[in-house]
């Protein structure tokens, strides 16, 4: 593709109407099940002009990933397939065309990056070879000149050192930089269309920034439409300049994007747009200091020993918790907020008793250590845990009720009677109908799921719920509901929340205090008041700055382009990271004056 | 590397001790007596007690097996009770003859149970899957010595293209080796398919055909590797299986190897050539293992030797 008219500023300017490179009139797909066409989507049109972003924004099941795989010709066969319309790609359509013609459009014209990099990699090959295969399956040129054109690929995408990334696995790179190294394998060829599904969904919000960054420079410069499929509308609104809204397979609304933010006009964009967590909208005045104390960590730290040499000794130790201390009081909700890697779910973990730690633990007063085997089950109640994954959290082959009465069977908690009409009552506290009880959890949606761990962990009623990343798989709309459920059970019943997140905009919403960990350590504590409207580490801000905020009129403060990655926690027997002093910035928001560091 | 193999050397030792030690407990403890089997039914009672005292059997059972362990480690494997040959002459003349057999027998195996399974996943849910899946089943099912008489009565008797039996040229080697490689061959698709089914679901592959590249490409750079990790752990383990085959198809086929000589041992309760057979598969055992382990690195740069 040779770039003719000049794009000024890629992103921003929309091109003339005769740019235009894709055209989708009229799609529809459907799966065959049980020789019965189920559409999934249906009468999908728009078209993509050079050098323009394109949304296709919606919740889970919307359709919008089926729509992508249909242009690709990758719907799963033989079940799923397009069923009407044309996609039209200059004068081919490609829902006509053989497989033969439509490999060659695949990644030669339209090029596709995913979600997951760590898994759309193939693990055993070199990044340089299959970097190499993909130009050369378009191109006829040499092995040679295939690989300089992949280290110019790798260049473009600033990965540092190309030489040397070309001859490493994808296990040696990190989630940001393989994700780097699909949208340099996705670019080489210089596509018209770059299909871009869900491309920062699955990493952490600094290297999300650097990717969006990435993309848009790349588009500039190339002027390469960029289909962007996401749910995240805060992603939506900084990338594109057309918005697709799509609900159950079809398009419920079509607007460029100020005007889709500033004016939603369908009920569905609207609640969608509503649902959205938003960065300072949730700043509260902080609650009165209640010093009824549910957990208390005393410089918590936990290693996990590498074992290397010939009598495999311990060389090495991961550092995951590196003398943490805080409270959380009654009624409270304190939020952990990081980086994948940073530690904050290790700490959930220490103090379930799932992971080794020393320091001290007190729950309520009492002291974890020095308990017996038995006591420390009994104390243990006071905590329970919900998970991310709610599909996974619960056992297929059990019923809703016996999967929430299981803690007090463990604990040997009244009869079965007892327990029955406890079932019930959980199950109404969370929004369910009693009926729940004797179905099985795949019979449930995503947030429904999610209540039924949360009624399981209500059942021991406890002091404190840890609550790790439990928001983050679900629909925005969902994750309101599931978030509004924790804030009234918080109301209602006193109960304390240690809420671990990457996601700064939910965890400003329902924080009553902070903390931002960093390599295992927390650099910056206080109110959600005081972290997120005064923030004082400078990762703090850093991660601040790099959510993605849901408005397209949002001026980002700097364009400081972020760089570099979060070093590794991994250090050799007898040395270890320098401690951090928190020192009190004022009101007991209290700020590290260091980043964490290795000292020799 | 070297701390890997030393650790795994030591290891190794460690098996060979305690499988030499559970065999000579085993034929310790069993009823037969090989001294009956020596001196005949006609012998006196005199004899078989100076046979007895002569083998050091009337001896109590940890300084008859220190006596095993002590030639042992200075390279004695002792002498046959009836051949009246050293056992590690014994073995070492009839060891090639039984290696070519396992190495046709493992790649027969592998030729038909590694392609059985690729071309069942890629047809995944068709009548040919359905078909391939069958005959594995039949493969794994059937009862070698009913393979091996199979396999003669069709394709040396009637059709008269290979040789009933014996050892000499390669036309000699087709029969036992298929009829040793047709049970794991079973075995093998359905790992194959299984494996391959799920990779061809990976992430990576929908980048590969992203990537536009053609599908033979896909199936044999991308799939391929990633599917037959697991298949290569289980060679390792199935050199165990093979011996068991060996003594049968061995038998049949009049082949001179390992197999047949434990076979007729087994028959006599001569102890030095059943110890020092069990002992060299345990070896064989110990260093497949060791291969398949050496191997899966080269192939998954995320496995590390440790």
């Amino acid at each position: 593709m040779t770039v003719s008219a000049k794009q000024t500023s890629g992103a921003a300017s929309a091109a003339a109407p005769d740019t235009q490179v894709l055209d989708v009139s009229r799609l529809c797909v459907s799966v065959r099940a049980q020789g019965v066409l189920k559409p999934l989507v249906s009468d999908v049109s728009f078209q993509l002009r050079k050098g323009q972003t394109l949304a296709l924004a919606g919740e889970s099941g919307s359709g919008k990933s089926l729509t992508s795989l249909a242009i690709m010709g990758l719907l799963p066969p033989p079940a799923v397939q397009v069923t009407g319309g044309a996609i039209r790609l200059g004068d081919q359509d490609l829902t006509q065309i053989n497989e033969a013609t439509m490999r060659d459009i695949r990644g030669n014209r339209i090029a596709m990056i995913f979600q997951e990099p760590m898994t759309s990699l193939n693990p055993v090959l070199t990044i340089g070879t299959q970097l190499v295969e993909a130009i050369r399956a378009h191109d006829p040129v040499s092995r040679n000149e295939a690989r300089s054109r992949a280290l110019e690929a790798l260049r473009a995408v600033r990965i540092n050192q190309p030489e040397q990334r070309m001859m490493q696995y994808p296990h040696e790179l990190s989630g940001g930089m393989r994700q780097r190294v699909m949208i340099a394998m996705a670019l080489a060829l210089e596509p018209e269309i770059l299909i871009a599904d869900e491309p920062t969904t699955a990493l952490d919000v600094t290297v999300q920034r650097e990717v969006l960054d990435l993309l848009r420079d790349l588009q500039a410069e190339h002027g390469t439409a960029i289909l962007l499929i996401t749910h995240d509308m805060g992603v939506v609104a900084e990338m594109a300049d057309q918005v697709i809204v799509m609900k159950d397979g079809s398009v419920v609304e079509e607007n460029d994007t100020k005007s889709l933010f500033a004016a939603p006009t369908h009920p569905y964009t609207q609640a969608l747009l509503s649902a959205v967590p938003r960065m300072g909208d949730g700043v509260k005045p902080a609650k009165d200091a209640a010093t009824d104390s549910v957990l208390r960590l005393d410089n918590l730290e936990v290693r996990f020993d590498i074992h290397g040499g010939l009598l495999g000794r311990v060389t090495h130790r991961v550092h995951a918790v590196e003398g943490v201390s805080l409270e959380i009081n009654r009624g409270e909700t304190f939020a952990l907020v990081g980086e994948s890697g940073c530690g904050k779910s290790t700490i959930a973990r220490a103090i379930v008793g799932l992971a080794p730690y020393t320091g001290r633990i007190e729950l309520k007063g009492q002291y974890l250590e020095g308990a017996d085997a038995q006591e420390r089950m009994s104390r243990c109640r006071n905590v329970q845990m919900v998970f991310q994954d709610p599909m996974a959290a619960l056992d297929p082959r059990m019923r809703v009720g016996d999967l929430i009465a299981e803690p007090l069977v463990i604990h040997g908690i009244g009869t079965p009677a007892e327990r029955a009409t406890q079932i019930a009552d959980l199950l109404h506290r969370v929004g369910l109908p009693a009926e729940a009880a004797q179905r099985y959890p795949h019979e449930f949606s995503g947030g429904q799921r999610q209540r039924i761990c949360i009624a399981r962990a209500l059942s021991l009623k406890p002091d404190l719920i840890i609550a790790d990343e439990s928001v983050s798989a679900l629909d925005v709309s969902v994750q309101a509901q599931v978030l509004d459920l924790l804030q009234s059970l918080k109301r209602e019943l006193g109960i304390a929340y240690l809420f671990i997140s990457h996601d700064m905009a939910v965890v400003e919403n329902v924080a009553d205090r902070v903390g931002v960990m960093y390599l295992g350590q927390i650099v910056e504590m206080g109110t959600g008041a005081q972290v997120f409207g005064n923030p004082q580490h400078p990762y703090t801000q850093r991660l601040i700055q790099a959510v993605p905020v849901p408005d397209p009129l949002h001026v980002r403060m700097s364009d400081v382009r972020l760089t570099g990655e979060v070093p590794s926690p991994v250090y050799p027997v007898g040395k270890s990271p320098r401690r951090v002093k928190l020192v009190n910035h004022g009101e007991g928001h209290l700020v590290s004056r260091s980043k964490p560091e290795v000292v020799e | 590397m070297v701390a890997y193999l030393l650790r795994r050397i030591v290891q190794s030792v460690l098996i060979l001790l305690g499988v030499s030690f559970i065999t000579f407990l085993l034929l310790y403890v069993l009823p037969a007596d090989p001294v009956r089997q020596i001196a005949g039914r006609s012998a006196t009672a005199q004899t078989v007690q100076n046979i007895r005292e002569q083998l050091g059997l009337d001896q109590p059972f940890f300084v008859q097996y220190w006596r095993y362990l002590s030639g042992l480690v200075q390279g004695d494997m002792g002498r046959s009770y009836l051949q009246k040959t050293e056992v590690s002459t014994l073995i070492a003349a009839r060891l090639p003859a039984t290696l070519l057999l396992m190495g046709a027998g493992i790649l027969c195996e592998l030729a038909i149970g590694l392609s059985m399974g690729v071309v069942a996943a890629l047809r995944r849910g068709q009548t040919s899957d359905q078909a391939l899946m069958i005959a594995s089943f039949v493969a794994v099912s059937a009862p070698q010595f009913v393979v091996s008489l199979l396999l003669l009565y069709v394709f040396a008797v009637q059709l008269g293209w290979f040789p009933i039996g014996g050892y000499g040229t390669a036309s000699h080697v087709v029969l036992p080796a298929l009829a040793l490689g047709i049970m794991g061959s079973g075995w093998y698709s359905r790992m194959m398919r299984s494996s391959m089914i799920d990779v061809l679901r990976q992430d990576f592959i929908r980048t590969a055909h992203a990537k536009g590249l053609t599908r033979s490409r896909i199936i044999l750079r991308h799939a391929l590797p990633n599917a037959i990790l697991p298949v290569i752990a289980m060679i390792g383990i199935d050199i165990g299986i093979f011996m068991g085959g060996l003594v049968v198809v061995e038998s049949v086929f009049g082949w001179p190897g390992i197999g047949q000589l434990a076979w007729q041992a087994i028959q006599r309760v001569d102890i030095p050539i059943i110890m020092g057979v069990t002992l060299v598969t345990a070896c064989a055992i110990v260093i497949g293992n060791l291969l398949a382990d050496i191997i899966a690195p080269l192939i998954d740069p995320r496995i590390k030797l440790r």
